[in-house]
């Protein structure tokens, strides 16, 4: 597939990234040269440097023959005016904006047919934000993902010495919580992925990933390990883009702080915030911190623009008392170094909010994607459509299906009722199937096997 | 300065208000009341002003200053009660002029403090000026609040607009000044004859039933009975009146904003009527439940009866009265003339600092405070979803220490002339925050006839200051404003 995608941003270079491990031809257009060169140093991938809104730059980086756009440039204006070249004077048959301001949002004439003609808007802010709120919901989850509209969640807990099932095979679970229907689909120990049998055991300081109805994942959590207290005092380093966000967010239900450096941006964010108060300051001020009660905190959220003062914020945090922090971090490298040491939660903002548009991008009536620690392993979920004959998974039942390895349905979700994956479960058209990937090298031969065969369309 | 511009003004005004004075004059011919001879010296007198001052300063430029202004309003509250005195001072016996002038600018202020006793015995016409007197002044308040002292820049035009509810906020009510004015106008007539209308169903006669919806619109609370509302002993009127009080007590911009847009939204995004409407009713809530405790009355139906007119009439600076309340365990009249001072809405015919004023001030007090536990938060004055600035919260808080001397003063001065200090004190409330009848000597039973000359003039100054929010009245008093 031939892919064009303007701007070279965090979110630009990271949906490149994804893209480009499954054989797509990609161009990223952007103003900014040395970024590019920086990019193209990295990646196998083509750049052109201009203003992604004019045309001649467009037809430069091969739009006319491309199969996706992607514009995800710093600006609303840019990617709009993109979108609608894109479509009235190149025919780009798919397009993706992204698009942070909510105006743009609340009239669909916008972005329709009339309008820009944008057949998805991603605001990775919004993303992030309801990604942070999830976390603050369960305090004890590593990340919280929903799947069919919110009727099933996959969530991943690291299990602790002292909760029930830690220590037992995972066919206990059923027996512990007889009136919930949940299934462990993968677990990771030491950072390997270990396929769960009925007589894998769960050890502390395993990572399991377990699928359950949304209603049910507080109940299934407290198998893994000890429920801490509900979540009340947040404090919320940066008061940027997603700061605001995610303190509006949350400050009806919890007692929120936010810490914003900037006079100015400070001044702003005490006008449209009602609750929360407003801190002008550092977040790596130890005097501040210590003044605003650090050690009573729930939870602590880095989410300034600076991974380096996110993490230094965060450990400062951490050590003066705060039960759980969160940090914002988007090198990758910095991830996974800070991962499972002192910082609870290590988010890269990429990784989180770019299932939205890789489940636009996939083959297959893919409805979603989530990335799972850190882009190694992934979940989707896919729309089953065709029947016995021309599709390999329609009509089957569940062992029947031949996935590859490493790789596992978890569930079946057939209108609103949501089914576990047993063996002996069979397969109908419409039926939404999420299935986990614990390997993403995988992923295609997966995608594969829920498109319908030629001769049925 | 110029002065031609303003007396031009003013003369203009003396003429209008000629013409106001043939209608108690047309009342007079009507029922033959015998005070039509008040009416022919005080007409004559207050045209010939007119035309004369008019004419004296014809075809003079006619552009008005911010600083004219201040000059204009003042005049216009001390000339014209003057002029208002004169049917008073022509008719009624043994009248001097002191007390004709304190009559007649209680009448314009909306305050309603009287020195006369007898009303039942006056000539209708007469106590029908009176009451007309207070229309008046109500309305001359509203579009004072509303279109003039924002212009002058007292209070602020922050203010103003942080009262205009929603997506107005940015803009006028209309796009003129003069259109606003209008429309206010328009909303005060239409709610005085619904009010009149409504006295009339509730078992006034018509003449009665105008006058008292002239005062009560006006929150002035002049009656044409010694005994106020207490001459009817009607809960039917009296929960008219508390109505209507209670409608006057609130904004005419959002009463207007209502009409213009045919929704109740603006009564439910104005954030000052939600505080007005709950202290209201607490109090209401708190003194019947006192009268209940010390026996004033032995049932709950009739203590509420009488605290809710009673505390509605001095909370909206009226001053009706259906009690001597002064008699009420000492907690409940004095808890109600503490609130007179801020329980009214801004741009409504209340007197008073106003709710707006007083909710600012308690937000700043609670941010201080907040600021004491967290001394680098950063912690705004909202006032409806909107950031107050600081250089309103810095205006307001310097009017408040006016205020506050101004009343420390006159209670002072009072004392000094004689007056015990319950009666002193109460009497400066309740001329500054133009509610109309104190405690003690002047409480609701009484009058302020007993007091002498020297107290009665320094009352009617307090009328005066109160009615234009001090500034209007003090900055023509400092070096600044003469120079040139």
């Amino acid at each position: 597939m031939k892919i064009v995608i303007l701007g070279a941003g965090q979110v630009g270079a990271s949906v490149a990234e994804s893209l480009l491990s499954e054989q797509n031809d990609i161009t990223v257009v952007d103003l900014d040269g040395p970024r590019l060169r920086a990019l193209q140093d990295r990646l196998d991938l083509r750049t052109v440097t201009g203003n992604a809104a004019h045309p001649g730059v467009l037809r430069e980086a091969g739009i006319e023959d491309a199969d996706l756009l992607v514009a995800v440039t710093q600006s609303d204006e840019t990617n709009l005016v993109a979108c609608k070249l894109a479509t009235r004077m190149f025919n780009v048959p798919r397009r993706v904006a992204r698009v942070r301001a909510a105006d743009f949002l609340q009239d669909e004439q916008v972005l329709g047919r009339e309008g820009f003609e944008v057949d998805l808007a991603i605001c990775p802010e919004q993303v992030l934000t309801e990604y942070l709120v999830k976390l603050v919901e369960f305090p004890e989850a590593l990340q919280v993902l929903d799947f069919a509209d919110g009727r099933v969640s996959l969530v991943a807990v690291r299990a602790f010495q002292g909760g029930p099932m830690v220590g037992r095979p995972i066919r206990d679970l059923r027996s512990h919580v007889p009136s919930v229907d949940a299934r462990i689909v993968a677990v990771f120990r030491q950072d390997k992925a270990i396929l769960p049998e009925g007589d894998t055991v769960i050890l502390a300081g395993d990572e399991v990933f377990c699928l359950a109805a949304s209603r049910d994942i507080r109940q299934v959590m407290q198998e893994l390990r000890r429920m801490d207290r509900p979540v009340r005092r947040v404090m919320i380093a940066g008061g940027g883009n997603i700061g605001q966000r995610l303190a509006r967010a949350l400050e009806r239900d919890y007692s929120v702080k936010v810490i914003e450096h900037n006079k100015r941006r400070c001044e702003l964010l005490a006008e449209r915030l009602e609750r929360a108060l407003v801190l002008s300051g550092d977040a790596t001020d130890e005097e501040l911190l210590e003044q605003e009660g650090v050690g009573e905190l729930d939870l602590f959220i880095a989410v300034t623009n600076d991974d380096e003062n996110n993490i230094m914020g965060s450990l400062l945090a951490k050590r003066m008392g705060a039960r759980r922090v969160v940090s914002l971090i988007n090198r990758r490298s910095y991830v996974d170094l800070v991962q499972s040491g002192q910082i609870d939660i290590a988010l890269s903002p990429a990784q989180a909010t770019i299932g939205q548009l890789l489940a636009h991008v996939r083959r297959g009536d893919v409805v979603a994607v989530h990335s799972l620690r850190r882009g190694a392993a992934e979940a989707l979920e896919a729309v089953v459509h065709g029947d016995r004959e021309s599709c390999r998974v329609t009509g089957r039942r569940v062992e029947e299906i031949e996935l590859p390895p490493g790789s596992l349905i978890g569930a079946v979700v057939r209108g609103d009722q949501v089914l576990m994956a047993h063996h002996d479960i069979r397969i109908e058209a419409g039926d939404h199937v999420i299935v986990f990937v614990s390997d993403k090298r995988n992923l295609s031969r997966v995608e594969k096997l829920f498109q319908v065969s030629a001769g049925f369309l | 300065m110029h002065f031609a511009v303003v007396v031009n003004l003013l003369s203009v005004v003396l003429i209008a208000f000629a013409f106001a004075m043939l209608v108690p004059l047309g009342i007079s011919l009507h029922l033959d009341d015998g005070a039509e001879r008040a009416y022919d010296i005080a007409i004559l007198a207050t045209a010939f002003a007119g035309v004369a001052g008019y004419l004296a300063t014809r075809g003079r430029p006619k552009a008005l200053q911010a600083r004219d202004g201040f000059v204009f309003v003042t005049l216009v509250w001390t000339v014209l009660p003057g002029f208002g005195a004169l049917p008073l001072l022509a008719h009624v016996p043994g009248l001097s002029f002191t007390d004709a002038y304190f009559e007649s600018m209680s009448g314009l202020t909306a305050t309603g403090a009287t020195l006369l006793s007898g009303l039942d015995q006056l000539p209708p016409s007469i106590n029908f000026w009176r009451c007309a007197l207070q229309w008046m002044g109500g309305l001359g308040v509203i579009v004072l609040a509303v279109a003039v002292l924002p212009l002058l820049g007292v209070g602020g035009r922050q203010l103003l607009k942080a009262e205009i509810p929603g997506p107005m906020k940015e803009a006028q009510l209309t796009p003129r000044i003069h259109e606003t004015a209008k429309g206010l106008w328009l909303v005060y007539a239409a709610l005085t004859v619904a009010c009149a209308l409504a006295y009339r169903w509730g078992g006034m006669d018509w003449l009665d039933a105008v006058m008292h919806a002239f005062s009560t619109l006006g929150l002035g609370g002049f009656s044409s009975h010694d005994a106020s509302f207490g001459y009817w002993n009607s809960p039917l009127l009296e929960a008219i009146a508390v109505a209507f009080m209670l409608v006057a007590g609130i904004s005419f911009v959002t009463h207007f904003a209502a009409v213009h847009r045919v929704s109740a939204m603006p009564y439910w995004r104005d954030a000052e009527l939600r505080y007005y409407l709950l202290l209201i009713g607490a109090s209401i809530a708190v003194v019947a439940g006192l009268l209940v405790m010390a026996g004033t009355h032995a049932d709950w139906s009739g203590a509420l009866r009488e605290a809710a007119f009673n505390v509605v009439s001095v909370a909206t600076t009226t001053g009706y009265a259906t009690a001597d309340y002064s008699a009420w365990p000492v907690f409940a009249p004095l808890w109600m003339l503490f609130i007179a001072a801020f329980a009214t809405c801004s741009g409504s015919t209340g007197g008073g600092i106003k709710m707006m004023r007083a909710v600012l001030l308690v937000r700043q007090a609670t941010r201080e405070l907040e600021r004491l536990v967290h001394p680098r938060a950063v912690i705004p004055v909202k006032l409806g979803g909107l950031v107050v600035e600081n250089r309103i919260i810095f205006a307001v808080l310097a009017y408040m220490l006016i205020y506050g001397v101004t009343l420390a003063s006159i209670t002072l001065l009072l004392t000094a002339t004689g007056l015990d200090l319950l009666t002193a004190l109460s009497a400066a409330a309740a001329c500054v925050n133009n509610v109309g009848p104190g405690l003690g000597a002047v409480g609701p039973a009484q009058t302020y006839a007993l007091l002498s000359d020297f107290q009665t003039w320094i009352l009617t100054l307090a009328m005066l200051l109160g009615r234009l929010e001090l500034l209007t009245v003090f900055v023509l008093l400092t070096p600044a404003f003469w120079r040139r």
